[in-house]
């Protein structure tokens, strides 16, 4: 092994969640190899280490104040491709991104995506991701057959679906070890183009029947919801379900080459903005316009995906636009029959005039294994709000009361503000979590700023 | 760990029986802090602090801390942070001292510099460095609109919180990228056991007023808090107002 073994880029480097509050400082280290990761476990120190990819959780789940991080970017080879049974073993460093690249021209596809394509594959089971298909086909560790995991005492364990371990790991914010590689079971598809169905619901109650009675048609759905809308309109919203288009719904022209995958970029968002850009006026106008811009019904249009799953990856950088105070994130599940819980948070977002233009709803499917996975079969609603909003922390405190009562949860991946005392009810296998850590990992190797904060 | 909008779970106060110190405990006992610890020389007011803090669901402890002893601060205040993270520390001891009889007795006078600047510098050079090997965390600095410009009413005071906000700051620049927050709180004339008696200031302020201005300076990460807000146009006009001028000044 090298000297640059742990490759250590000294000074410390300042290290912030997606929506860049609190953030902290770190050792930052980039291993390239599995032994190099394996030494920079073993070099972590006293404060310990935690993995982390592209940086994507919102919150503080890959920051370790005073102690080591480790760049799993570095980790990023595709290992081997079965093209016939549709699986493919990784680096966990990989992303998501590359994976579309690499697999779209052989026919498959990932089988869950967020909201981003940069996200990797060890971030995807850490955080134990779902997509628009959740209801369909659960989170992303559900499609995992089995994983490396580097655990505290420097050995490597291939953990399969099904254990204990993976289970832990599913959703475990890197808090059992450090995920190495994986292996991934892909989806078909015939083309890279989305048929996508689009319709306006006028209010909440409209909206909720809408995905209730017609959700189950498609792989994918998920609506937009402006949250500033008050009165008679409160919760009117743009549904887009969609699937991934057949061969035969591509024009002629198309059809010759049908598995392109070339996702369009626009110029990065400048690096420095004002505070306050994003208030009720400019975020109210630009949801207005959204609103009107959404056919009233459309079906069958053929999009990007791209287009379809990742808008905002086109603005690189886009957390800038809120200026350096950053933005929380607060994405919430309530169960089935709580509908009443989920009308009246919506109602209290839109009172409170939360000027947030990315507000999602969608409907979960059979929970997940993972211990700490964040899925009930239910209602989950994301919206994200800048940092400033005076009364802001209170407020969201107020929601997860909300949310405890109707046994829902917030999601850790997203996390930067929970009282911790909330936390094991809204996660029932808590204890189980923090039992197999305390066994696996005796003196706390593996830590975040977020195990700090929650005693995860 | 500190949330998203700066608010720390775990606090220090050096000064445990600071007025503004508990006013601004006590607001953020109310959001996230749930380890408290009050550092003071040992005293009933100290412990009935802790009490109260106590009340209000806080796991708080006291620690016999002397401002004046600035050998033994890096053994006591060492041993708090060896008992885990603190998310952030309040410096807010210090004494008014009595102008004229500070200037009659230059020991005394040297006690308020000891005690304001002196023991300031080596108690938040002791937390500076240990909030650095953290990296994270707030050290917010009480320093006083009296260090701004000296006053005939009050300069030994104003002297050594003018020595004190100009190491607090030169303090958050070096600490700047080390994920350290430095930052220096300037209040006016605050109501409180310190002042009892004296003739008010204008632009008066209070404990609890000092405690909000803490809370929105944190959730901001602020480098200077000016309480009221009113003052820092006041006083950068104050400046520039020639000496012969403001030696007449009612202020």
């Amino acid at each position: 092994m090298s000297a640059d073994a742990t490759r250590s880029l000294d000074p410390p480097v300042s290290v912030s969640g997606w929506g860049r509050t609190a953030p902290t400082t770190a050792r930052l280290v980039r291993p390239r190899t599995y032994d190099e990761a394996r030494a920079a476990v073993r070099a972590c120190g006293a404060r310990g280490g935690i993995a982390r990819g592209l940086g994507r959780a919102y919150g503080d789940a890959a920051q370790n104040a005073g102690g080591a991080v480790l760049d799993m970017t570095g980790l990023d080879r595709i290992r081997s491709i079965d093209a016939e049974a549709g699986t493919v073993v990784c680096d966990a460093g990989v992303s998501l991104h590359r994976l579309m690249e690499v697999l779209l021209p052989l026919g498959w596809f990932v089988p869950v995506t967020p909201g981003t394509r940069y996200v990797t594959v060890g971030g995807a089971i850490g955080a134990d991701i779902h997509g628009k298909n959740h209801h369909v086909s659960g989170a992303f560790s559900r499609h995992v057959a089995a994983l490396d995991l580097l655990t505290a005492d420097g050995t490597v364990h291939t953990v399969e679906r099904g254990t204990p371990l993976f289970e832990a790991t599913a959703g475990g914010m890197g808090l059992t070890g450090v995920i190495l590689s994986a292996t991934v079971e892909l989806l078909p598809v015939q083309t890279s183009l989305m048929s996508v169905d689009t319709e306006r619901a006028a209010d909440l109650d409209d909206l909720m029947s809408r995905l209730t009675a017609t959700d189950h048609h498609y792989r994918y759905s998920v609506a937009w919801i402006d949250l500033l809308a008050r009165g008679a309109s409160m919760g009117r919203a743009v549904l887009t379900r969609g699937d991934h288009a057949p061969l035969e719904q591509l024009p002629t022209r198309a059809r010759r080459s049908p598995l392109t995958f070339r996702p369009g970029q626009l110029p990065a968002a400048p690096a420095f903005v004002p505070e306050g850009l994003l208030g009720k006026l400019t975020v109210g106008a630009f949801n207005e316009l959204w609103f009107r811009k959404a056919p009233r019904a459309r079906s069958g249009q053929l999009q990007k995906i791209s287009t379809f799953f990742h808008p905002l990856d086109g603005v690189p950088h886009w957390n800038r636009i809120y200026g350096r105070s950053g933005f929380a994130q607060y994405q919430f599940a309530v169960p089935y029959g709580q509908e009443d819980a989920l009308r009246a948070i919506v109602h209290r977002i839109s009172e409170r005039g939360c000027p947030s233009f990315l507000a999602v709803l969608k409907r979960f499917g059979e929970g997940d294994p993972g211990w700490l996975s964040f899925p009930v079969p239910g209602w989950t609603l994301a919206l994200d709000i800048p940092a400033t909003m005076p009364g802001l922390g209170p407020f969201l405190d107020e929601l997860d009361e909300a949310v405890v009562e109707a046994g829902g949860r917030v999601y850790l991946a997203k996390d930067s503000r929970l009282r911790p005392e909330l936390l094991a009810g809204m996660y029932p296998r808590l204890d189980d979590f923090r039992a197999l850590r305390a066994e696996l990992d005796p003196a706390g190797v593996f830590t975040s700023d977020l195990a700090r904060r929650l005693a995860l | 760990m500190k949330d998203a909008f700066g608010t720390p779970q775990s606090l220090l106060v050096l000064g445990g029986t600071s007025e503004i110190a508990l006013a601004t405990a006590r607001r953020l006992v109310a959001r996230r802090t749930r380890t408290v610890w009050l550092a003071g020389r040992p005293s009933p007011a100290l412990e009935t602090a802790a009490e109260q803090l106590r009340d209000l669901g806080a796991d708080v402890r006291t620690v016999a801390f002397d401002a004046l002893d600035t050998e033994s601060h890096e053994e006591t205040l060492g041993k708090v942070f060896a008992e885990g993270d603190l998310d952030m520390v309040l410096l807010a001891f210090g004494i008014l001292g009595d102008q004229q009889r500070d200037e009659d007795e230059p020991l005394a006078a040297v006690r308020v510099a000891q005690t304001n600047y002196t023991g300031a510098l080596s108690a938040s050079l002791v937390c500076a460095n240990a909030l650095k090997r953290q990296g994270h965390g707030s050290l917010v600095v009480l320093s006083s609109v009296a260090g701004e410009r000296a006053r005939r009413a009050n300069f030994i005071y104003g002297s050594s919180k003018a020595g004190l906000d100009a190491f607090a700051q030169g303090l958050g620049d070096a600490l700047h990228g080390t994920g350290v927050h430095v930052m220096v709180v300037r209040p006016g004339f605050v109501r409180s056991k310190m002042t009892a008696g004296m003739k008010e200031a204008p632009l008066a302020t209070t404990p609890e007023a000092v405690a909000e201005a803490i809370e929105t300076g944190l959730r901001r990460r602020s480098e200077t808090v000016w309480v009221p807000g009113a003052l820092r146009v006041v006083m950068s006009a104050l400046r520039h107002v020639p000496r012969s001028v403001f030696r007449r000044l009612p202020v």
